[in-house]
């Protein structure tokens, strides 16, 4: 039996429907308040949001509409041409060709490595709460702290990375110069900062899992594996569903340690020599910053804002597609 | 035991595991919704960027005034700003330094765009000055502040760039200029059986061609140091000399309009630092990046094209372990320069008089001499350059080189190069697509069409 906490409006009418006789401000105050009260109550968010979310929203796009320097002070209405150059643009389509693969190459394993480890978590184990606690140890890293560490062990010449290689008695890899490679040592960044928290999460969904459905299952005589495919995986859809699109605007907005992989530029925003790592935000800020493009970097901007809601509904459909098809 | 605990914690909701599992469409549309307004939440909002600190200090009068300067590599205040702050009792001085120019750059941009942020006063390298010079409403008149009566201490040239193009207005006052010499490492020299006195190295290479023949030599005897530090140092040095000899410009014409493609003094200087990269005798590194000064601590190179500040450079970086390693020779090629800075003071200043002060004082002859003894920016006024401490100086750490005469000898020749507004962007595209071929991946013989394919981009 569920209790009904809504304001009883139907049913049983009570007198503030009725409308009284005369006089009545009294209840018409009390109708206002059944009816903008509930309003009020979330408006704060809204308001935030107004002012952090719409009003940057509708800003970026009017300077997208401009031919707009920052340091030369142009200021020029140019109607759509950003956005046509922005089509034609090779540089841009560079940059979310990098940015996919990076997010390709860091979502993927994660996502499944992060499964992997709650599952190995969720069983009965000593220390079991040193062992959560350390999936999570990453996150309180600086994400600055983590791109420096990095950097330096897929150093090309004095890198941990390349001597390892050097042992086994392969060529050292330069990290910045080749485009692949360079996705890699990023992607690595990215994986290792936030497998945890994903695992975390998979971890807490999958206690909330009854577990009389895996007795029955043992009963009928399912493995270990099926269980965790034919149970944990379907009862952890809604919160796959969450982290892959988490994962997916954090993908697509990836911006620090890409920028400070790049430690061998003078402008870290190129990305390397030839843009082999240069994310779509980074092309936005050396649009803005760099090359004085304020207009088009809003530009760009926008682009990557329609990208993210394409990919996160595109992702939202695959992935209730695959649990649907089971 | 597990199972039955959890059991009991849990209220008795049959329909939860089953409301988990129901995905009824209105659901999924409801769940697209909220897909779109978390995009919508976290979507790209470029004005979210940004934020400068606040600037603690009193409001002007009497009361105390605390000062910010902002500026990029080395600039050798330290001393100064002590001397300021003892003839100014209420004045604290500030400094925030970024090691790279083109790190710099981008903050800058902010700070000015949006009126916050900026130090009191600013350095604006000669890259960056042209750009503002198309807003010079953003900075303090210093002629309103005495800025005139200098005039006289500074080198023409140097002092007409600080002034707008109408001349009513002093945007900033000249720091250094970089007269262009040679460093290179005599230990390494020795060891590849070149030699190692710097009037005999110099020698070696009057051209930039006896130049490489020089790099093959030593590439032969000590095939794990590189000769150069990259292609983007060799590549502002003959870009500036040929400029400098030939027409006074560079990669855009005095009208500001791109002529990469045609000005043979930047084609000439493109080719001779496509030689070095062909022959792989540079390291592909950048200046004052972190992997740079790495690799000054180790023997990564042989050889840097220094002008005067650079000499502070690889003290800092060098530090101990390069003492007495590196020496100062003469650069092939003929004359040129390459840096040298304004200070300027930003409209947004809360105290644009104690700031002009300051700028005066940190700019005028005796603070010129004084940031040279500390890290070699060689001066911009002539006063500076015929003191005694100027010209007649010698730097134990390079083996009691006399740069003082070297960098003169030097300053005596150069003439002054002009930058377009986006010199810098068309700079950093050329750099990389030079270190690009580098790295093997860009042909030697598709450089050239590649630049001027990147150049044309950046430059629209």
């Amino acid at each position: 039996m569920t209790i009904d906490l809504r304001p009883a409006r139907s049913g049983n009418p009570p007198a503030a429907d009725v409308p009284p006789p005369r006089g009545g401000w009294r209840s018409r105050l009390a109708r206002l308040d059944l009816r903008a009260s509930p309003y009020l109550f979330v408006s704060p968010f809204f308001l935030v949001f107004l002012a952090f979310g719409v009003f940057p929203l509708g800003f970026t796009l009017w300077v997208s509409l401009h031919e707009w320097g920052l340091a030369s002070g142009t200021r020029k209405w140019v109607g759509l041409d950003n956005f046509s150059y922005l089509l034609g643009d090779a540089d841009f389509w560079h940059a979310t060709v990098n940015t996919i693969g990076i997010f390709v190459l860091s979502t993927v394993p994660q996502l499944l490595l992060a499964l992997a480890l709650a599952a190995a978590l969720d069983r009965k184990m000593r220390a079991s709460t040193f062992f959560r606690i350390g999936m999570v140890a990453p996150m309180v890293t600086s994400t600055a702290a983590v791109a420096i560490v990095f950097t330096q062990l897929f150093d090309r010449d004095y890198g941990l990375t390349n001597w390892l290689i050097g042992l086994v008695g392969a060529d050292p890899i330069d990290w910045q110069a080749s485009r692949g490679w360079s996705w890699v040592a990023v992607a690595t960044m990215v994986n290792w900062r936030w497998t945890g928290y994903n695992a975390l999460i998979f971890l807490a969904a999958m206690q909330a899992i009854p577990r009389d459905l895996y007795e029955a299952a043992a009963i009928d005589g399912a493995s270990r594996l099926r269980q965790f495919w034919q149970i944990t995986v379907p009862m952890l859809r809604p919160t796959i569903l969450f982290a892959v699109i988490v994962s997916t605007i954090g993908g697509l907005q990836l911006f620090t340690e890409p920028a400070l992989f790049g430690v061998g530029s003078a402008n870290r925003m190129d990305g390397g020599s030839l843009h082999q790592f240069q994310t779509i935000t980074m092309y936005m800020f050396d649009n803005a910053f760099g090359e004085d493009r304020y207009g088009y970097a809003a530009t760009v901007s926008w682009a990557l804002f329609v990208m993210i809601i394409a990919f996160s509904l595109l992702n939202f459909l695959f992935v209730r597609r695959t649990g649907g098809a089971r | 035991m597990r199972t039955f605990r959890r059991k009991s914690t849990r209220p008795a909701t049959p329909s939860a595991p089953s409301r988990s599992l129901a995905f009824g469409p209105t659901r999924g549309t409801r769940r697209a919704v909220a897909v779109v307004l978390a995009g919508l939440l976290t979507g790209g909002a470029l004005t979210a960027c940004g934020g400068g600190d606040d600037k603690g200090g009193g409001a002007g009068g009497g009361g105390p005034v605390e000062l910010t300067v902002d500026i990029f590599g080395e600039f050798g205040y330290d001393e100064l700003y002590k001397q300021f702050e003892a003839s100014h009792p209420n004045v604290k001085i500030k400094q925030r330094k970024v090691s790279t120019l083109d790190d710099y750059k981008p903050r800058l941009q902010q700070w000015i765009a949006t009126n916050s942020g900026a130090g009191d006063v600013v350095a604006l390298e000669e890259g960056i000055l042209p750009l503002y010079m198309q807003q010079p409403g953003k900075f303090v008149n210093l002629y309103d502040h005495g800025g005139r009566e200098l005039q006289n201490s500074y080198l023409p040239w140097k002092w007409q760039m600080g002034v707008t193009p109408d001349g009513k207005q002093l945007v900033g006052l000249g720091t250094d200029i970089g007269p262009l010499a040679m460093c290179y490492r005599k230990d390494l020299f020795e060891k590849a059986g070149l030699p190692s006195k710097r009037d005999e190295v110099g020698k070696l290479w009057p051209t930039w061609d006896a130049f490489l023949d020089t790099g093959l030599k030593f590439r032969d005897k000590v095939p794990d140091t590189k000769w150069l530090d990259g292609p983007a140092a060799l590549l502002r040095t003959t870009v500036l000399q040929n400029a400098g000899s030939g027409p006074g410009y560079s990669y855009f014409d005095k009208s500001n309009a791109l002529v990469f493609e045609t000005n043979p003094a930047v084609k000439s200087a493109f080719d001779t630092v496509l030689k070095f990269e062909q022959n792989k005798l540079t390291s592909g590194m950048q200046i004052f990046t972190p992997p740079w000064q790495t690799a000054l601590k180790r023997d990564t190179f042989a050889t840097l094209p220094c002008p005067s500040w650079m000499l502070g450079g690889i003290k800092e970086f060098a530090g101990d372990s390069g003492k007495g390693k590196w020496d100062v020779a003469p650069i092939p090629g003929g004359a040129g320069y390459w840096g040298g800075s304004w200070l300027a003071v930003p409209k947004q200043s809360k105290h644009p008089k104690e700031a002009a002060e300051l700028a005066k004082f940190l700019t005028n002859p005796q603070g010129q001499v004084a940031a040279f003894k500390s890290k070699n920016t060689f001066p911009s006024s002539p006063q500076a350059q015929q003191d005694a401490a100027v010209s007649g100086s010698t730097d134990p750490y390079f083996g009691d080189a006399p740069t003082g005469k070297i960098f003169s000898q030097m300053a005596a020749q150069v003439k002054p190069v002009h930058l377009g507004p986006k010199n810098e962007d068309v700079r950093q595209v050329v750099e990389n697509v030079l270190i690009a071929v580098g790295q093997g991946k860009v042909k030697p013989e598709e450089a050239w069409a590649k630049a001027v394919e990147e150049v044309k981009k950046t430059a629209r």
